[in-house]
């Protein structure tokens, strides 16, 4: 009973600072890839600074279009738009955070880590060219690794996400034919000489690869990881074989060229270097150049500078990969020059 | 005394509660006018760009901005039709037995049973379909299928394919779970009206129970269970949460019902969220368009047998 009291105490006074604050509260909408590290950072800041964010997950698509409408302060997608694009609607974007793709397979005595594939390999199991297992090509980059003859099914997202826009792009550079008959997009038309399944959500094609034998898919690194499921090596543009690790995801992160991407628009996926893992992305936050509420848009930097600065670790535990500190300082200069307001003075300084 | 007052009040009663009536009723009328003209000048670009093409092209393809409606078109017509197969003997014989064979004691708490299946949100079913049902429906029904049926003539082919767990035969089975508590009530409210001395005469003549039920109840309402399966149809027409759960998501139109497909309302739902470009966004509510075209016309027809019936 005392302890109930407390609480009922306790949750008044918050309520009461909350309306003390009411008017440092920012509000984003986007992507759902980079829920889980926005809401921890929020979390944290908050308990710092009193500062709350308000994020919705509502995918990269509705977070475009609520930056658009200006309902939200800031909007998060997973793919990037065009510099042509940001100019055209007034916008800036830049990278908050990484992540990594990676394939999961349920083949039958095969261990997580063991199995080797290529990128063009993974383009022909989704273009149904490679149908079976024990198939040459797949055989061929595993040498000694007993494969079953059993037909695989691929699956993809069948909602429309950023991941699918993420690994379908890294396909199109890995793969001519990919690129010809499918495409990149966040839903493509997924070709029906593959055994196709679609699941809803990362923990819609988790679960269907978990359960269905001869299943590959892909998924988010976080997800591989906690639903325990089978990751292959890829081979990088290299030539190397590499395993999924942070080490791996900041390798490929460490060799992109962001001082040459206009408007920050640049995919990760197939980077060079001997130990960068081929499947990684940026996530990135929209905000417009031109700021009528000036304070309000202090704080949502001020929140993305504090998530870089303090972030990294609370980034690292939930697996995603955070931005190298010279990114970092590029970002932090588009934000002085880019972001005014409405009188034209610099809101970032 | 009564009669006195209520003429002595400053209203007419009847005539006001009459125009309330019409009132409500046209304002349903507006309402769903104004539902199928934002439809239409919603799904106006794509009707535009593909023309009739959209109802019967079975290409969807967010990349090429191609799209046609027929996959989900076939895919939400075949799971209801499914759903209506499996539902209607049960919900017969359950309402059969509810009414005429059920001690009364029971029959209560069992179509209250019964009617809470529809307070079950849809979600629920979905996720029961994706974890439970369906590996075990993999398992227990689909090896022994592929095995032994996938050979037949003719019918075969419903049955080959991958033991997956899920597609257009899983999102069937679901959804004739979601839609037996419509079925059954209705028949049984059917039962119910058929007068007794009807039952009595039969019995009279010296009729057993089952020839009372089978040549006389079931033929007495046949309408009303036509009705009720065109309006329990209607219900799983609409389905959205449940089916997009455990139908597979595939934009694609197979033979076997063991095969992933989708049906309008998920591909609606799973895409509109990340759809930006203007021909998808129409495309989607041109799907939308369909749904409300064949859930009215299916309604509509119901509506119709049901109060032919009743006269």
């Amino acid at each position: 009973m005392n302890k109930l009291l407390k609480g009922v105490v306790l949750s008044c006074a918050v309520m009461g600072s909350g309306s003390v604050l009411a008017d440092t509260v920012i509000n984003g909408a986007g992507a759902t890839f980079p829920y889980p590290v926005y809401a921890k950072w929020a979390e944290q800041y908050n308990k710092e600074t009193g500062v709350k964010l308000n994020y919705q997950a509502i995918g990269s698509g509705g977070g475009i279009k609520q930056i658009i409408a200006n309902t939200v302060d800031f909007g998060a997608s997973d793919a990037p738009l065009d510099k042509a694009q940001l100019d055209k609607e007034g916008l800036v974007q830049f990278p908050a955070v990484m992540g990594s793709i990676v394939a999961v397979i349920n083949v039958p005595g095969i261990k997580p880590g063991e199995l080797k594939l290529s990128g063009t390999v993974l383009a022909d199991i989704y273009l149904g060219k490679v149908k079976y297992w024990d198939d040459a090509a797949i055989a061929g980059l595993n040498p000694g690794v007993k494969l079953p003859h059993s037909p695989i099914y691929a699956v993809h997202r069948s909602d429309g996400s950023g991941t699918t826009y993420n690994f379908t792009d890294y396909l199109a550079r890995v793969s001519s034919d990919w690129q010809g008959q499918v495409g990149v997009g966040k839903e493509v038309a997924w070709p029906k000489d593959a055994h196709q399944l679609g699941g809803k959500g990362n923990a819609g094609v988790a679960n269907f690869v978990k359960r269905t034998k001869g299943a590959i898919g892909y998924v988010e690194f976080a997800y591989a990881k906690s639903s325990n499921l089978t990751y292959t090596q890829m081979q990088n543009k290299s030539g190397a074989f590499v395993a999924p690790t942070m080490a791996a995801f900041q390798a490929a992160a460490a060799n992109a060229d962001w001082a040459n991407a206009p408007g920050f628009k640049l995919m990760l996926n197939d980077q060079p270097g001997a130990t960068s893992w081929p499947m990684t992305a940026a996530t990135f936050i929209l905000m417009h150049k031109d700021q009528a509420n000036v304070d309000t848009a202090k704080e949502v930097l001020k929140f993305f500078e504090w998530g870089y600065a303090k972030g990294d670790n609370l980034a690292a535990e939930l697996e995603y990969v955070p931005m190298p500190d010279n990114v970092v300082k590029m970002v932090e200069t588009m934000w002085h020059s880019d972001i005014k307001s409405s009188q034209g003075q610099a809101i970032y300084q | 005394m009564k009669a006195l007052m209520l003429r002595a009040l400053p209203w007419d009663g009847d005539n006001l509660f009459r125009r309330a009536c019409l009132a409500s009723a046209g304002l349903i009328s507006v309402l769903m006018f104004a539902i199928l003209v934002s439809l239409v000048t919603g799904a106006w670009p794509a009707l535009e760009q593909f023309g009739l093409g959209f109802f019967v092209s079975d290409e969807w393809n967010p990349i090429t901005e191609q799209y046609g409606a027929a996959n989900a078109l076939y895919g939400t017509l075949v799971s209801s039709l499914i759903a209506v197969l499996l539902a209607l003997p049960v919900g017969v014989g359950v309402a059969i037995f509810l009414s005429e064979l059920c001690p009364k004691w029971l029959s209560k708490p069992l179509s209250i049973a019964i009617e809470l299946l529809a307070a079950v949100p849809s979600i629920i079913y979905g996720m029961w379909g994706l974890f439970v049902f369906a590996p075990w429906f993999a398992d227990g029904f689909q090896l022994w299928a592929g095995e032994n049926l996938a050979d037949l003539p003719v019918i075969g082919s419903l049955f080959s394919g991958p033991p997956m767990g899920v597609g257009l035969l899983t999102s069937g089975i679901i959804l004739a779970f979601m839609i037996l508590p419509i079925l059954t009530s209705l028949i049984k409210e059917a039962l119910s009206t058929v007068p007794n001395v009807l039952r009595e005469a039969t019995y009279g003549i010296g009729a057993t129970q089952f020839e009372v039920i089978a040549k006389v109840l079931l033929p007495a309402i046949k309408g009303p269970i036509f009705g009720a399966l065109i309006l329990a149809l209607g219900r799983a027409l609409g389905e959205t949460m449940a089916i997009t759960f455990v139908i597979g998501g595939a934009q694609s139109m197979e033979m076997s019902l063991f095969m992933p497909a989708t049906s309008i309302s998920a591909t609606i739902a799973e895409q509109f969220n990340e759809a930006t470009g203007e021909l998808h966004v129409a495309s989607l509510i041109g799907l939308g368009l369909v749904l409300f075209m064949i859930t009215f016309v299916v309604m509509g027809t119901a509506r119709v047998l049901l109060r032919r019936k009743a006269q």
